[in-house]
């Protein structure tokens, strides 16, 4: 099968499945891309989500955007971004038009009660793979707990008063992901230094 | 022509908006006000939809607000809109990281990404679960801290999912099969 349709009908398929959003879609990314496709490894997938969540855009989106690119260039990217957001899109047009009652039934509520608890349990599933691909040693434990405790403030607690002209920018995923990414480049030349070069 | 403009308003809000769905509905809900394409009410509706539908949050509301505005074509070309900038972004991101793969600099800044992007994903994580396993609201209009039936499937799903052979079945059947249990139990 052509690359491009293989990409397109794996996208649509990743889309339909996709239930809550961009961070419930990671289970299914890790069976469809790394497992069956072998598209990416794991620590990949950390990458693009890493990449995904300090762009501007839907982390789903821009996830699928970066896998395809990856695969077939600039028209993988356009055929996995594409096949991510078709099923959604008809779907919503769909209950748009002729469901408008479609949330007030009980049924749909019980049955996304359920669904939410699934997607709580499949993506803590896939948090321990990611953590135990990226999160080896140190100085990498340290920036987890420190970004992990800044960002669950962020979204839990309200500002603090003396810090809340700061509160929102050192909670946001974009200046954490940065100082991170400095931390990492910073962490790797001490060492380097250390060793004088004897790595090579 | 309200398409072209539709196109343009949503590419702005898919440029604006960074991580994740959520963070578009400050910009939509400015978007509807300034526009009058959709009220507050019909917003707070299509929060509820697209969290009942897949798909990202994102992209169900610029499907949604554009149908509401223009019909089906309005639907379809705000959600191209809405994907527009990040498809740009993240191609010249995939690139530029593809050049320089084999850089020790490159290596090292994501070697202290991942540990943050798992972080993140974590942080996600209990956000998730505090909306599905907590603080549950009953019927005699009360809440309840901790909703026991939603805890004890998630825990079931992620035994099964982790640690029995069933884990080789595809976790939409999962999702499938919770989704009849919130069913049956009236959850």
């Amino acid at each position: 099968m052509h690359v491009l349709i293989d990409l397109y009908l794996t996208f649509i398929k990743i889309g339909s499945m996709m239930f809550g959003g961009g961070y419930a879609m990671l289970p299914i990314l890790q069976r469809e891309v790394v497992e069956n496709k072998k598209w990416a490894t794991t620590e990949q997938l950390t990458d693009y989500y890493a990449v995904g969540q300090c762009t501007p855009g839907v982390i789903a989106v821009n996830t699928a955007t970066f896998i395809g690119s990856q695969q077939a260039g600039i028209a993988g990217g356009i055929a996995a971004t594409l096949g991510v957001v078709t099923i959604p899109t008809i779907l919503i047009l769909i209950i748009a038009a002729f469901l408008s009652g479609f949330m007030d039934s009980m049924a749909v509520a019980h049955a996304f009660n359920g669904v939410r608890a699934c997607v709580t349990a499949l993506i803590l599933a896939s948090v321990i793979k990611l953590f135990k691909g990226s999160v080896k040693d140190w100085p990498t434990r340290i920036i987890y707990i420190v970004v992990l405790a800044l960002a669950a403030a962020g979204n839990f607690l309200a500002a603090p008063e003396r810090l809340s002209h700061v509160w929102g920018i050192v909670t946001s995923p974009v200046f954490l992901v940065i100082i991170s990414g400095l931390s990492g480049l910073l962490i790797k030349s001490m060492r380097r230094s250390k060793k004088g070069g004897a790595e090579e | 022509m309200i398409y072209i403009r539709l196109f343009f308003e949503f590419c702005k809000v898919g440029l604006f908006a960074v991580g994740g769905g959520l963070a578009t509905i400050p910009f939509l809900s400015d978007l509807g006000s300034r526009t009058g394409w959709f009220t507050s009410g019909q917003l707070a509706d299509m929060i509820a939809v697209s969290e009942s539908t897949p798909g990202p949050v994102g992209v169900n509301m610029a499907t949604y607000a554009g149908y509401t505005a223009a019909g089906v074509p309005g639907g379809i070309v705000s959600t191209l809109g809405l994907v527009f900038p990040s498809l740009i972004i993240i191609l010249i991101v995939a690139g530029f990281l593809n050049r320089f793969r084999e850089s020790r600099i490159v290596d090292a800044v994501f070697y202290g990404l991942r540990a943050a992007s798992v972080a993140l994903i974590t942080a996600a994580l209990l956000q998730v679960a505090e909306i599905a396993l907590m603080n549950h609201a009953v019927d005699n209009g009360s809440t309840q801290m901790f909703y026991w039936p939603a805890i004890i499937l998630a825990a079931v799903v992620f035994i099964c999912f982790s640690y029995t052979p069933l884990k080789r079945v595809h976790p939409i059947f999962f999702i499938a099969f919770s989704a009849v249990v919130g069913i049956v139990l009236g959850m």
